[in-house]
């Protein structure tokens, strides 16, 4: 090996083990946390959940809230004003509720929060900066489809601008005819439509591509969410600022510190492109792009501009550096796909998942998330031997184009060792490959952690005789 | 005038609505399919304010100019912490790797960098402009920055030192990897049924 080579090795050994530590740091936490769950004889055991940055205290008082659950009142006053989960109150817990008067109504101002007994949350990888930075979602934690708005995946380049709506604008401009200022009060009056859409971040995975590294799936699959967005199609724009003949290309720039931009082909824009305000019902989340985001359904998140304040309509691509240095896919033998938009078919199992623990054979209900860029899902499989036989797992309607869609499969599990795999197929046909097969198409760029980009491989989770799932690649 | 041609609106959908409830069962509206005419003509002066992005062939590059030598002194003032004095990047700081790795690409162990991986000049200095230095971004004039993408090519081998980059000299320069890339080809696993 030349000194190069060493240097090279040891730099990508210490940037995958410090992600490593950083997981495992997050997750000897949950572990004390399910030990004591386990030792109070609450399901809890099953599905790990408390996270990383939480005080010693709210695992305690979380404990001891199970043990006053079983009857026991140990609830004492400095437990209940312990520090609580993100996006929770510490609001006092009664020894009976049947007994006393709860909470007075709009004691929270009239903004409710979630209970202070669930702390799911989002879990920052590794960057150097924190400005320039990602968080991945709970998907262990997930139900139904929609992401809570708190818990979406963020990727942001240089921090979370804080905007006033009402100094906002978006302007329109280039090859049209007339161009455009907006305010936000002038695009909420056009014909607004809603869409249920998953966004995902096309380096999701991107530690799994060479071996099994990060052991959660969280980690592993936790750049994806879904919201429902709400704003007015593109096409709507489009059409008042008059495109010209010639126009093939659409810069969409943000107004945050990067100035994030990215290159959109026109055909994009007329076909389903949005402008969106609201997620989920509300206004979208700073962290979301507050007050207005590009939303490119099934095109990888990087594009989705947020808070969008310019589309310059053009004749050819603006080759910025998100479209040249970053977001391409270097391929074995040296040269890279560009403008690789499409998220292709892809599912992952939730539960069960890394880390977790099944406490004895018996039955279960496996479950997960299947979506496509390129339309809806037609049908998820799911093996519990490896990949050697598949069955049908149950869709859960509706099931939506460009959409996360659950499904769930009846498995009795005997109490031997299992590998748990999901694939699921897209309505062009599409059929999600294994990690296996993607390698041998594009090759190991040899980057850090093999290629970067565009992972969509089947995901395999063990399961060992004494119940603990954890990541393996088997094909 | 905004009632006005709401009332208008109001009614050209009534008359579209029965129209189509005449040829079919369809009970909904049909949209109004505009113009709405909405928003105001933003000034040459407002455009100009946030229109930074500069192309391969060049539009968008402002008037102004730079060489090596004013470069490299915006390079040890502005750059130089987070990028490092070898170009390497400064562990700690997220500043990447701007020079070397040229040849890497197929070698199993690639090195992207502006040397090695950016197939167009204009991205330098559109990226710089628009984002760099990290700690202020937006900050540096234009003859800094085409200053300062003169250094680092200069640097780099790409250009010659002795060269100044301005609005007609950046788009010719020629990277080392301007042939590198190809449009996307997926799906490219087929197991379709
Ligand atoms: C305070 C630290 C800091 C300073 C000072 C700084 N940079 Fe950066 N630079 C960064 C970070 C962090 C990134 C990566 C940003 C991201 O993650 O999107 C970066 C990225 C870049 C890139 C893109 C690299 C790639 O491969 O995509 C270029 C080019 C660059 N900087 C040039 C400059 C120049 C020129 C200057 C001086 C005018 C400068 N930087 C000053 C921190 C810094």
């Amino acid at each position: 090996m030349s000194s190069t080579d060493k240097e090279y090795e040891q730099k990508m050994q210490s940037t995958i083990q410090g992600m490593i530590d950083a997981e495992q740091k997050a997750l000897r936490k949950r572990r004390r946390q399910s030990e004591e769950a386990e030792a109070c004889e609450c399901k809890d055991g099953m599905f790990p959940s408390s996270r990383s940055d939480e005080t010693d205290l709210t695992t305690r008082r979380k404990f001891l809230a199970g043990a006053a659950a079983v009857g026991a009142s140990a609830m004492t006053s400095s437990a209940a004003r312990a520090a609580v989960p993100a996006g929770s109150i510490d609001y006092p817990v009664q020894d009976d509720p049947t007994k006393v008067q709860g909470r007075l109504t709009s004691d929270d101002d009239g903004y409710g929060s979630r209970s202070q007994f669930e702390d799911a949350i989002r879990t920052r990888f590794p960057t150097a900066t924190r400005e320039s930075s990602w968080t991945m979602t709970p998907l262990d934690d997930s139900s139904g489809i929609i992401t809570p708005s708190g818990l979406h995946f963020e990727r942001h380049h240089g921090g979370i601008p804080n905007i006033n709506p009402a100094t906002h604008s978006l302007i329109l401009h280039g090859m049209v005819n007339g161009a455009k200022k907006y305010s936000m009060e002038d695009l909420k009056r056009f014909p607004s439509v809603s869409r249920f859409h998953f966004i995902e971040c096309s380096g999701n995975g991107l530690t799994e591509w060479r071996q099994p590294t990060l052991k959660t799936v969280q980690g592993t699959h936790g750049l994806t969410s879904t919201s429902e967005w709400t704003g007015v199609p593109l096409s709507t724009l489009l059409r008042e600022v008059g495109v010209q003949d010639g126009a093939a290309w659409i810069l969409a720039e943000g107004a945050d510190a990067a100035v994030m931009t990215r290159s959109v082909p026109l055909d994009k824009a007329w076909d389903d492109a949005m402008v969106v305000y609201a997620q989920n019902g509300e206004a979208l989340r700073p962290e979301q792009g507050y007050p207005l985001r590009l939303l490119l359904p099934g095109f990888e998140g990087n594009t989705h501009i947020k808070w969008l304040r310019r589309l310059e309509i053009s004749d050819k691509p603006f080759m910025t550096r998100e479209e040249t240095s970053k977001y391409t896919d270097l391929l074995q033998g040296g040269k890279a796909r560009q403008f690789s938009f499409t998220m292709e078919a892809k599912s992952v199992i939730t539960f069960p998942s890394g880390e977790m623990k099944l406490p004895g054979s018996g039955f279960y209900e496996v479950s997960g998330l299947a979506w496509s860029g390129r339309g809806r899902v037609k049908r998820v499989e799911v093996s519990a031997d490896g990949g050697n036989t598949w069955q049908l797992a149950e869709l859960q309607n509706p099931v939506m184009p460009v959409c996360h869609t659950r499904f769930r499969f009846p498995w009795q599990w005997d109490g031997k060792p299992a590998v748990l795999q999901s694939r699921c197929q897209d309505e062009t046909g599409y059929v999600q490959p294994t990690i296996k097969e993607l390698v041998q198409a594009r090759g190991l760029d040899g980057g850090k952690y093999g290629s970067i980009y565009h992972l969509n491989g089947i995901q395999s989770w063990a399961v060992a005789a004494n119940g603990e799932v954890s990541n393996v690649h088997q094909y | 005038m905004y009632i006005n041609i709401k009332l208008k609106s109001v009614s050209t959908n009534w008359l579209c609505g029965a129209v189509a409830m005449a040829i079919s069962v369809t009970v909904v509206p049909m949209a109004i399919a505009g113009p709405y005419d909405f928003g105001s003509t933003p000034t040459a002066e407002e455009i100009a304010a946030i229109d930074i992005d500069v192309m391969p062939d060049g539009r968008g590059l402002p008037s102004g100019s730079g060489g090596h030598a004013a470069g490299k002194e915006v390079y040890a003032a502005k750059c130089m912490a987070c990028h490092g004095a070898d170009f390497a990047g400064v562990a700690g700081t997220g500043g990447a790797a701007l020079l070397g790795g040229r040849g890497s690409l197929d070698s199993g162990k690639p090195k992207k960098t502006v040397e090695s991986y950016w197939p167009y000049a204009s991205t330098v200095f559109d990226y710089v402009k628009r984002a760099m230095p990290f700690n202020a971004p937006g900050s540096l004039s234009d003859d800094e920055i085409y200053s300062v993408v003169a250094y680092l090519l200069g640097e780099a081998n790409i250009i010659d030192k002795t060269a100044t980059l301005d609005a007609k000299s950046l788009p010719e320069v020629e990277m080392p990897n301007q042939d590198g890339f190809i449009s996307d080809p997926r799906p490219d696993v087929f197991n379709y049924d």
